[in-house]
């Protein structure tokens, strides 16, 4: 069956995707997404019933550790890497009116 | 002397003895680069300070006689998805302008440790999604083989290097098939180790269930002692799986004898190119001859593959992704209004076209009422291809294929039409989703003259028998693909192409 992509969903993945599209991406945007979806579709021709998702294919288990310090402290050079900042702070635009 | 001609191994040897000074290699290496640059583009970042500073501490350490092991001295590159601390880190990714990590890559960390000299970082698909190195921000890297030709993807930098001899060896990593299917493009070694054999602390996630780190190398033997290098039990990193087999090089052996090998039937059949199968099946025949037995087989599910994987690493990429966002780091946007238009137009201009793709549709897959249908289902699928596997290796000791369907396609070729370049990751792409290591090496060339890869797939933790078949084939025809790329003619076969 054919996938469509409606505007609606195209405009909510992209709210969830935190991405701000054109008009003419957004076309080409659901395009893609239809013929993707189409061919991930092919995976309904598989029974997969009773199959437990696999999402390691090692046995994992928490791994766990005493939650001591090993590294020094990185602030300035954290900080170096900030597009803005104010003395020890990260800036960003206002949040909260 | 010519340095450039010898491996990794043969250079640590002769600087271990006097005979080479590792600053030497160093401007070796780096002269080659500065010839094969403007027409390969294999490093986004060349390091020629910090290149020459490591060699001469490495050269004090050989020379105190702390430093013996297999690669002490020899110069090496990184693709740029490994975090080396104060040095540019990109993912050849405009989001990431500026960023210098903080902490260093585990794996670059045991490549410095075994004397290794880094070079630079290496060129990539975005974020490492992408088969041909076109999808980088700093531009795409070409074949060194025949300059129109991509050098495939993502690792194309680190093969491409490897190939042009700008480097003895390098790092990439392999969610689907990134250091496999450059690695056949570009006539080199490359292995992709079972899943937590090499830590992913440092590495910038794409697919975090499916990365894993791996060698590019000249000839098996430099592969083997790359990966032993690299190859550790990390606490930082809680899926590394601790091993005690770590001694790849011992398995640098000529011996195949009683070795029961596989070859899907799926993975010779339709779609893949005449030259590329005649190559791969005579490159078997060499190993028939040196006492392994060869037979066809039924995979199964092996369409399944390409679907399952898109659906499972895009959702991962997804969520990876979300922390790019112009505020800690990197790029952001010149001009917004308020937090939310910061994020969202920092990661529009941030991100190119592929990378978008794939976060939208793990997006959409993750989201709620799809989940179940889509995301689940491939993890379901992924169990089922997982299942197929273990029932090949109750029956065989590996299995044996081509790395891609062809030889490396054209620039420009490959991006217009997201599927097809999909379509041709599929017989790499299963390895990851079963979490198996998986080898290519050089077996031919095509009649443009680029090199054509055999890969050999092992089962869980046994990339031993990966590389002794490999050796043993190498041994068998001399090494006569593995040869250093001619440059100079490479640019000229592109010229009169172009």
């Amino acid at each position: 069956m054919a996938n469509k992509i409606s505007d609606e969903t195209i405009e909510y993945v992209g709210i969830l995707a935190k991405l701000e599209l054109s008009d003419e991406e957004k076309e080409e945007a659901k395009a893609d997404m239809e013929k993707m979806l189409d061919y991930i579709d092919t995976l309904n021709e598989l029974d997969t019933t009773g199959i437990e998702p696999m999402s390691h294919v090692f046995p994992v288990n928490n791994v766990f550790r005493e939650d001591v310090v090993t590294n020094g402290d990185g602030r300035e050079e954290t900080l170096e890497n900030a597009p803005q900042r104010k003395e020890d702070s990260f800036e960003v635009p206002r949040t909260i009116g | 002397m010519k340095i450039l001609e010898l491996t990794a191994l043969e250079l640590s040897e002769k600087i271990k003895a006097g005979e080479i000074k590792v600053k030497d290699a160093v401007k070796a290496a780096l002269d080659r680069a500065k010839e094969a640059e403007p027409a390969i583009n294999s490093y986004v970042t060349l390091d020629e300070e910090g290149a020459y500073a490591q060699a001469e501490e490495v050269q004090k350490k050989i020379d105190a006689g702390e430093l013996t092991g297999p690669l002490a001295g020899v110069p090496v590159a990184i693709k740029d998805n490994m975090c080396i601390k104060g040095q540019l880190t990109t993912c050849s990714s405009r989001i990431l302008s500026g960023f210098r990590p903080t902490y260093t890559a585990q794996a670059v960390e045991n490549l410095r440790k075994a004397g290794a000299v880094i070079l630079g970082k290496t060129n990539m698909d975005e974020f490492a999604m992408g088969s041909t190195t076109e999808t980088s921000y700093y531009g795409p890297t070409r074949n060194p083989h025949n300059t129109e030709h991509v050098p495939g993807g993502s690792s194309g930098g680190s093969c491409a290097a490897v190939a042009a001899g700008e480097c003895f060896g390098a790092l990439g990593s392999d969610t689907g098939g990134s250091i496999r299917q450059p690695s056949s493009f570009c006539g080199v070694v490359g292995l992709k180790p079972t899943y937590g054999t090499v830590s992913r602390y440092g590495l910038i996630a794409y697919g975090s269930s499916l990365d894993q780190i791996g060698p590019v190398a000249k000839d098996v033997s430099d592969c083997a002692a790359f990966l032993e290098a690299i190859a550790s039990h990390d606490p930082k990193d809680s899926t590394s799986v601790e091993r005690k087999d770590c001694d790849f090089m011992s398995a640098l052996t000529e011996d195949v004898k009683g070795l029961k090998i596989g070859i899907p039937g799926d993975y010779i059949g339709e779609g893949l190119d005449p030259e590329v199968r005649q190559a791969v099946q005579d490159a078997a025949k060499v190993l028939e001859e040196k006492g392994a037995s060869v037979e066809t087989f039924d995979l199964g599910l092996v369409k399944y593959a390409i679907p399952a994987y898109y659906t499972i690493a895009s959702a991962e990429a997804s969520s990876n992704l979300e922390r790019f966002d112009g505020v800690k780091y990197g790029y952001r946007t010149e001009n917004y209004e308020g937090l939310h238009n910061m994020y969202k137009k920092t990661r529009s201009e941030g991100f190119g076209p592929e990378v978008k793709r794939r976060i939208m549709l793990g997006s959409f897959v993750l989201s709620s009422g799809y989940y179940d249908a889509y995301y689940l289902k491939a993890l379901r699928t992924k169990a089922l291809i997982k299942k197929e596997f273990d029932k090949a290796f109750e029956k065989y000791d590996l299995i044996l294929g081509p790395a891609a369907p062809t030889t490396a396609p054209k620039l420009g070729e490959s991006l217009s039409d997201p599927l097809k370049m999909y379509l041709g990751d599929i017989y790499t792409i299963s390895v990851n989703l079963a979490g198996l290591p998986g080898m290519t090496i050089p077996v031919g060339k095509d009649k443009e003259g680029l090199p054509i890869g055999m890969q050999l797939i092992g089962n869980a933790f046994d990339e031993k028998t990966l590389i002794r078949a490999a050796y043993t084939y190498e041994c068998a025809t001399g090494k006569q693909y593995e040869k250093m790329a001619d440059i100079r003619a490479a640019m000229e076969t592109g010229k009169e192409v172009g």
